[in-house]
């Protein structure tokens, strides 16, 4: 094979023209393409040229409705302010967990002995759960779901890394913010369900 | 099995009367072979009747009938079903003659079945642990063999639910308690082995032209930049020419085989994901598929087209990202490599709007898939698959392709030839750019692939060049695929029947495969008809591409293995699984 040097002139116009969209891009775009949502949104487009990073932790991309990262419960508020948690301990997250990273304990009536529909405690592993989403996934009563916020990072793992209880609880309200067509979705078939198991007036008459 | 592949199947039990009958347990389909006439059988296949191809060996540890099971499967290379032997065995004294000589793609996949079950191929020429380390005591995925930090059999454990019990298995069973030394042992006057059995098995040359040279070997690896992970190749060195090299591997082995048999059905989706963590999509593929086989059930019209364009926008990031490494390894340092990157990040934009996560989708179900697509995606999938895509794809080629560099250290280096191919079981690009057509879409197709009009890519030089030739080709006939897909995409349920965790099984046996990005990515799950699988063993397409790697270098430079090893396109965790 002779070498023209043809093929390594032609790589590198490809490469010069990346180069110098970066700095069209930002003359055209302006201040406004950096530290926007408007700007980041641009950047991650089909049709984006230009800069394609995003400067972490300064920008940070938004995340999609479906992403998930690690497990939470979720309480409804009731209406003098108490919480009324979701779950009623039944353990299907615990047996579909396939790294096993979710333990339950059952509440029982401290009068009757007997156990209650609630959990007592309530213990996740983050350092063994693997983010499937099963838990969230199969929960019949839309108890646990997967959380966004993937900025967890602590110094000591064996003080802080199995969650608890209160580290997991998180309220209705947050879940609809983060995941507000899936919250909506939830809430409609959980009212339809409680619809047809109260007797109406007429069938009660 | 389906019915077109039955016809085809010769009749072995007539051919050879005393030595094989049917495999007649229920669920469960092939030949027995004696072990003793393992070789005559299988010749007359390879030379009789054109099973060139031998894809899969692994084995299964039947406990409680004593046994041992090597299951062998077969394929001709010009297309068509799989012809399955198995060979029974005792456990104590496991003794199997080797088809090395016959195929030489058997020589890594026999020495993971001896390391892992145990069984001993009596001929290998090199049968060595290869997954575990050469001091490991017992064969892991015996039935009776038990893990450090064992719990109970089958998950889910009880200790998480009804019992509750928050503790780390470290506490559990702290270390030191959780280890158990073989009779008889010393760890105080123990010297590990050296590497003098490694070495010894590397063929030494008879030097070059006639001058007495010496010989050296060089470690490449287990931590060098360019084996893209830990791995490590120990080459035999004449010089700079390679004379013979030997890969080695296992220093990512979790036994993954052992925690898929731990867990149920559905608890390995996600454990396929962490394969080739390139490619989850098409990982979960194979494995919904091979368990669906055993369920008989098929997906719906909607989840079918989903899974379709879900692997082959996995196989245009993978032949995409694949191009970029095998530029790195070429020298170009990350800047191709960044180009590509850009249209992996908004391919994967897309699996986490699905799925909910970039590289560990476990997007599949049995069944169908997990979720629709959210508002506004197809969309997104359109502008990629045909505006940007395929701009990208073109500003590729025009980049790299007539790059003189590139095609100095391409051409002609690496060779396989097209015998050779076939004969050490290679798959995917490495098989095809060899001169072989065989793409599983078109030669045994799954899932809905016979609907779709796109090509079978092929070249004929088998050198670093055409590999690189063929992804790119391919990444262009996935984007065929995918228009297709796009236009006839039907809306409907994407899942048939209702979401289950714990799915029954029939018992039985099932080998499904695809063709993954990397090659034939192939499942083998036998179920005894409880939650968990009895079997569940991956045929993992970068490992036994890997038994191609000291025939493409021998004869060439030590800094052609690294360029080598780049376009045959592995991931470590999926060789060491």
């Amino acid at each position: 094979m002779k070498i023209h040097g043809f093929g390594i002139v032609r790589g590198l116009w490809v490469t010069f023209k990346h180069f110098v969209t970066t700095y069209i891009e930002d003359v055209r775009r302006g201040p406004r393409f950096y530290k926007t949502p408007a700007g980041i949104e641009q950047r991650r487009r089909a049709d984006a040229t230009g800069i394609f990073t995003v400067q972490y932790p300064e920008e940070k991309l938004p995340v999609p409705e479906e992403f998930r990262y690690l497990p939470f419960l979720v309480y409804d508020e009731n209406p003098d302010g108490s919480r009324a948690v979701r779950c009623t301990a039944c353990g299907i997250c615990s047996k579909v967990c396939p790294p096993q990273c979710i333990a339950i304990v059952r509440s029982s009536d401290p009068a009757t002995g007997k156990s209650v529909a609630a959990p007592a405690e309530f213990y996740i592993d983050v350092d063994i759960c693997m983010n499937c989403g099963f838990c969230a996934e199969f929960c019949p009563f839309d108890a646990i779901r997967m959380d966004h916020d993937y900025e967890v990072a602590s110094v000591d793992r064996l003080a802080h890394h199995i969650f608890d209880l209160n580290r997991l609880l998180k309220s209705a309200a947050y879940y609809a913010r983060i995941r507000p067509t899936n919250a909506a979705r939830e809430d409609e078939a959980r009212a339809a369900k409680a619809a047809a198991k109260k007797p109406t007036p007429e069938t009660a008459a | 099995m389906s019915e077109r592949l039955d016809q085809s199947i010769p009749d072995l039990v007539t051919r050879f009367p005393e030595w094989v009958r049917l495999d007649e347990r229920a669920g469960y389909a092939g030949f027995v072979v004696a072990a003793d006439h393992l070789i005559t059988v299988a010749w007359a296949l390879r030379d009789e009747f054109g099973y060139d191809y031998l894809s899969s060996i692994t084995a299964v540890d039947y406990l409680p009938e004593d046994c041992l099971e090597v299951v062998y499967h077969l394929y001709r290379s010009i297309g068509g079903g799989a012809l399955v032997l198995k060979v029974r065995t005792g456990r104590a004294q496991s003794r199997v003659p080797s088809l090395v000589h016959l195929y030489p793609g058997a020589e890594l996949q026999e020495r993971e079945v001896w390391d892992l079950l145990g069984v001993h191929f009596s001929g290998h020429p090199d049968l060595r642990r290869i997954l575990t380390w050469e001091g490991f005591a017992g064969h892991p995925l015996r039935k009776d063999w038990r893990e450090p930090f064992f719990e109970e059999e089958v998950k889910p454990y009880k200790s998480r639910w009804p019992e509750g019990q928050p503790r780390r298995i470290e506490d559990q069973n702290p270390y030191q308690n959780n280890l158990a030394y073989p009779a008889g042992f010393d760890a105080e006057s123990w010297t590990p082995d050296g590497d003098e059995a490694l070495y010894s098995t590397l063929t030494r040359g008879t030097g070059q032209n006639g001058l007495r040279t010496d010989q050296m070997i060089v470690n490449l690896g287990p931590q060098h930049p360019s084996t893209h992970g830990v791995f490590r190749i120990v080459a035999l060195l004449d010089g700079e020419t390679v004379v013979d090299l030997k890969p080695v591997m296992g220093y990512l082995h979790r036994n993954h085989e052992k925690i898929g048999e731990r867990n149920t059905f559905l608890q390995n989706m996600p454990f396929t994901d962490r394969l080739d963590y390139i490619n989850s999509m098409s990982n979960n593929f194979g494995y919904a598929l091979t368990v669906e086989r055993l369920l008989g059930i098929r997906p719906t019209e909607r989840a079918e087209y989903l899974r379709v364009i879900m692997a082959e926008l996995t196989r245009v990031l993978n032949h995409l990202f694949a191009v970029g490494f095998l530029l790195n390894d070429l020298g170009a340092f990350f800047t191709p490599m960044i180009y590509v990157i850009e249209e992996r990040e908004l391919i994967l934009d897309i699996f986490e709007a699905v799925s909910g996560s970039r590289m560990m989708c476990n997007y599949f179900r049995f069944g169908g898939v997990s979720r629709d697509l959210p508002a506004g995606i197809e969309q997104k999938i359109r502008d990629l698959v045909f505006d940007r895509l395929p701009r990208k794809i073109e500003e590729l080629d025009a980049y790299l392709t007539g790059n003189e560099i590139v095609r100095a250290r391409c051409e002609g280096v690496g060779v396989l030839t097209a015998a050779q191919a076939v004969a050490l079981s290679t798959s995917g690009p490495v098989l095809r750019a060899s001169g072989i057509p065989y793409d599983i879409r078109r030669a045994d197709p799954y899932s809905i692939y016979d609907r779709f009009d796109f090509d079978v890519c092929v070249r004929y030089h088998g050198d670093i060049y055409d590999r690189y030739l063929i992804r790119l080709e391919e990444a262009r006939q996935s984007l065929r695929i995918l228009a297709q897909a796009l236009k006839d995409l039907p809306e409907g349920p994407i899942l048939a029947g209702k979401p289950q965790h714990t799915v029954r099984v029939p018992a039985g046996e099932a080998y499904g495969r695809v063709e993954g990005p990397k090659g034939e990515l192939g499942y083998y799950v036998v179920s005894n008809g409880k939650a968990n699988p009895w079997r569940y063993h991956v045929r993992a397409p970068s490992f036994i591409n890997l038994t191609a790697l000291a025939e493409m270098s021998r004869g060439g430079k030590i800094a052609d293995v690294v360029t080598i090893l780049g376009s045959i396109d592995i991931v470590l965790g999926e060789i060491d699984r």
